[in-house]
């Protein structure tokens, strides 16, 4: 499954393995980037995912410019074949080629995941930010907030965001009107996480002398906050983030694959997967397709943001 | 005499083991769907209580127990009310047909179901209901109520869902002290390359690949349904998987951290053997960060239950959630969205109080 909040968690390993903030402590930070930027290359594995994952997006991109047929075109006379030279990955019980929606599902997939990851970053960065930065009494009640959507579980928040957002029609546009649920359900939802670890970030951050130095200064707190707190959490928001799109790409399969998600004849990834699972025992290769795109995708993200957490994080050296 | 008065000197680490064996037996009867005799769960659940109310009043923690309980009370009120306000008040429900229904009939159904009464009015209803657990009426299964539908499916979720935890705990444990004795080595890559492999597996690709081998070709498991053991197999190793790939993979960090700490050094200078320093000081010592990570574990696995009962037609929780936003039930979507939010809640609060259990450097205030 792995509906497991393993942003989180990768999250948690980063802060409990004592990322001490060195970026920005004493050397200047560009010989410290550039350094994890020399570690990073040297790690095979998430070079490797890197390319993999710059050209997976490069078939989302270019989507209809790669695939051989439309996502939606049915041949009725070809249904259900085995994959063939005309068809490489076959075609599904409505005469679709396979290729073609696979290769359509990793624009949507790759959209929906990007984009809610940007959206929720955004917002759980300032929500964190904030909190983090004021304490006290503020800092009580906006992690209150969060723990109350903290104690519902990712899936069941979800679907009741998507209920609620889908009976409300924003959109006349039926491909908008698809994605809009799926979209604003997931950033709803995904802040959550992100505005806590950025909290923890910015609290540690607060106590550090340059941050002191600048208030000694005179400088207002916003700027404090943009010029020296933020630039020095960049590198955990980064690598939260490559763990977060993953992960939205999963959520979105799943609301897909057990039929909440986006609705046909629109293609991703969970969407295929839904679909083949009806003819699972005879045509197992519909099912296998779209899985196998999602399990590499999720492999090469997950690769991308240890291989970042890793060098970025001089604790983590050696390991 | 010299019995009771060895009684009185063991008797937590007799009560220990007994809550530990009434458990485990709970866990494995259930598991082969052997009957179980009431006194079974009485004894357990009296063991459990007796020894979580001795830990809070000799810790001192009635205080905060209390404070956690009336949170959890606190953030289940605001979900439940959120949750029901927003249902409320979303345009068009499952009454919505085709054709338009005559006056008398919407107002009818309205007056049934509580729908004519003003907001407020629903608002309170419903929040009184709750309080005796009474969830409401079900708007698509005519004539039951939310809480006898959600009484059904909740044991089938929680087995499934107990299992696969426990799956998790007895491969990810084992897999990650394995990988970090041999720390660097061919076996260590491999075990964590695996691991990984394990959190980016979605369940819609592990599922159809044991159901062709183990139920297809091997005829060893069912593949459809909650009735026993062959049904039970596949389910939870697809829902166990990532747990047990994620615990793999903070059980090896930890183990690595607490190998390099002075303690250990200590023991191996006093000539400990490496087996000894490894499961007794190492394995404990580590297991400590783990724990803490059982709360988003188990909200992972609630989570994951919706695929999983999915694809095997179980008749759990999470299959009625799916179900009753299919059907716009909105009472039934409120209350599998309050049970599951419970679950969550108590689950956390339960580490909480092991977590402190177990690291005594840890103080619950």
């Amino acid at each position: 499954m792995s509906g497991m909040r393993s942003q989180e968690i990768s999250a948690a390993m980063l802060v409990a393995d004592g990322n001490k903030q060195q970026l920005g402590q004493g050397k200047s930070s560009q010989s410290l980037w550039a350094e994890g930027w020399r570690r990073y290359k040297k790690n095979r594995m998430a070079v490797i995912s890197t390319y993999f994952v710059i050209f997976v997006s490069l078939v989302a991109i270019f989507a209809p410019w790669i695939a051989p047929y439309s996502f939606d075109e049915q041949h009725m006379d070809r249904i259900l074949q085995s994959p063939s030279w005309t068809h490489w990955l076959g075609t599904d019980a409505l005469g679709r080629d396979m290729l073609s929606r696979l290769i359509y599902g990793a624009r949507m997939s790759m959209a929906v995941g990007v984009i809610t990851a940007l959206i929720s970053l955004f917002i759980g960065t300032i929500y964190g930010c904030i909190s983090g930065w004021m304490g006290g009494r503020v800092d009580s009640v906006m992690m209150r907030v969060v723990d109350i959507l903290y104690s519902i579980p990712t899936l069941v928040l979800l679907i009741l965001v998507k209920v609620i957002f889908d009976s409300v029609n924003l959109f006349t546009n039926p491909e908008l009107r698809a994605l809009t649920g799926i979209l604003l359900a997931l950033s709803v939802v995904g802040w959550v996480t992100l505005a806590r670890v950025v909290r923890g970030q910015v609290m540690q951050v607060k106590e550090m002398a340059y941050v002191e130095a600048a208030r000694a200064l005179g400088s207002h707190s916003f700027a404090i906050v943009w010029r020296h707190v933020f630039p020095n959490i960049l590198g955990p928001i980064i690598v939260l983030l490559t763990f977060q799109i993953p992960l939205n790409i999963l959520f979105e399969s799943f609301l897909s694959f057990i039929g909440l998600g986006l609705q046909p004849p629109f293609s991703s990834w969970g969407v295929m997967a839904d679909d083949g699972w009806r003819s699972l025992r005879s045509f197992p290769h519909l099912m296998i397709a779209p899985g196998v795109a999602i399990f590499l995708t999720m492999l090469a993200f997950n690769l991308l943001g240890d291989g970042l957490r890793d060098a970025f994080d001089p604790q983590m050296r050696g390991r | 005499m010299k019995l009771v008065s060895r009684l009185k000197e063991n008797w937590k680490f007799l009560m220990g083991w007994g809550l530990l064996l009434g458990s485990l037996s709970l866990v494995v009867m259930s598991f082969f769907a052997l009957p179980i005799p009431r006194a079974l769960w009485w004894l357990t659940g009296s063991l459990a209580a007796v020894g979580f109310a001795h830990y809070t009043f000799s810790q001192n923690l009635v205080v905060y127990v209390i404070k956690r309980i009336l949170e959890a009370v606190f953030v289940i009120f605001v979900i439940a009310s959120m949750t029901f306000l927003l249902l409320r008040v979303i345009p068009g429900g499952p009454f919505d047909t085709e054709k338009a229904l005559p006056p008398e009939v919407i107002a009818n159904i309205a007056a049934k179901y509580n729908l004519d009464a003003p907001l407020h009015r629903q608002y309170s209803d419903y929040m009184l209901g709750l309080l005796r657990g009474d969830l409401g009426e079900s708007y698509k299964f005519l004539g039951r109520n939310v809480a006898q539908i959600v009484g059904e499916a909740l044991p089938v979720s929680l087995q499934l869902g107990v299992y696969s935890l426990i799956l998790a705990f007895m491969i990810g444990i084992p897999a990650g002290l394995f990988a970090a004795s041999r720390h660097n080595s061919f076996a260590d890559n491999a075990t964590m390359i695996l691991a990984i492999s394990g959190v980016a597996l979605p369940s819609f690709l592990i599922a159809p690949i044991l159901i062709i081998v183990f139920a297809f070709w091997l005829n060893w498991f069912e593949v459809a349904l909650w009735l026993g053991p062959e049904y039970y197999i596949l389910p939870v190793v697809v829902l166990g998987t990532s747990p047990a790939a994620i615990i793999a993979r903070l059980t090896r960090s930890s183990v690595l951290e607490v190998i390099r700490s002075d303690y250990i050094r200590t023991a191996k200078a006093k000539g400990l053997s490496h087996q000894v320093v490894l499961y007794k000081h190492v394995l404990k010592n580590s297991l400590i960060p783990v724990l803490t990570f059982s709360g988003p574990l188990v909200a992972g696995v609630l989570s994951g239950s919706f695929v999983v009962e999915q694809i095997f037609a179980i008749p759990g929780l999470g299959r009625h959630m799916v179900q009753s936003v299919t059907n716009r039930d909105y009472p039934l979507i409120l209350g599998t969205t309050l049970v599951f939010s419970v679950m969550l809640v108590l689950a956390n609060l339960v580490v909480d109080i092991l977590y402190a259990y177990f690291d005594p450097r840890i103080k619950l205030s």
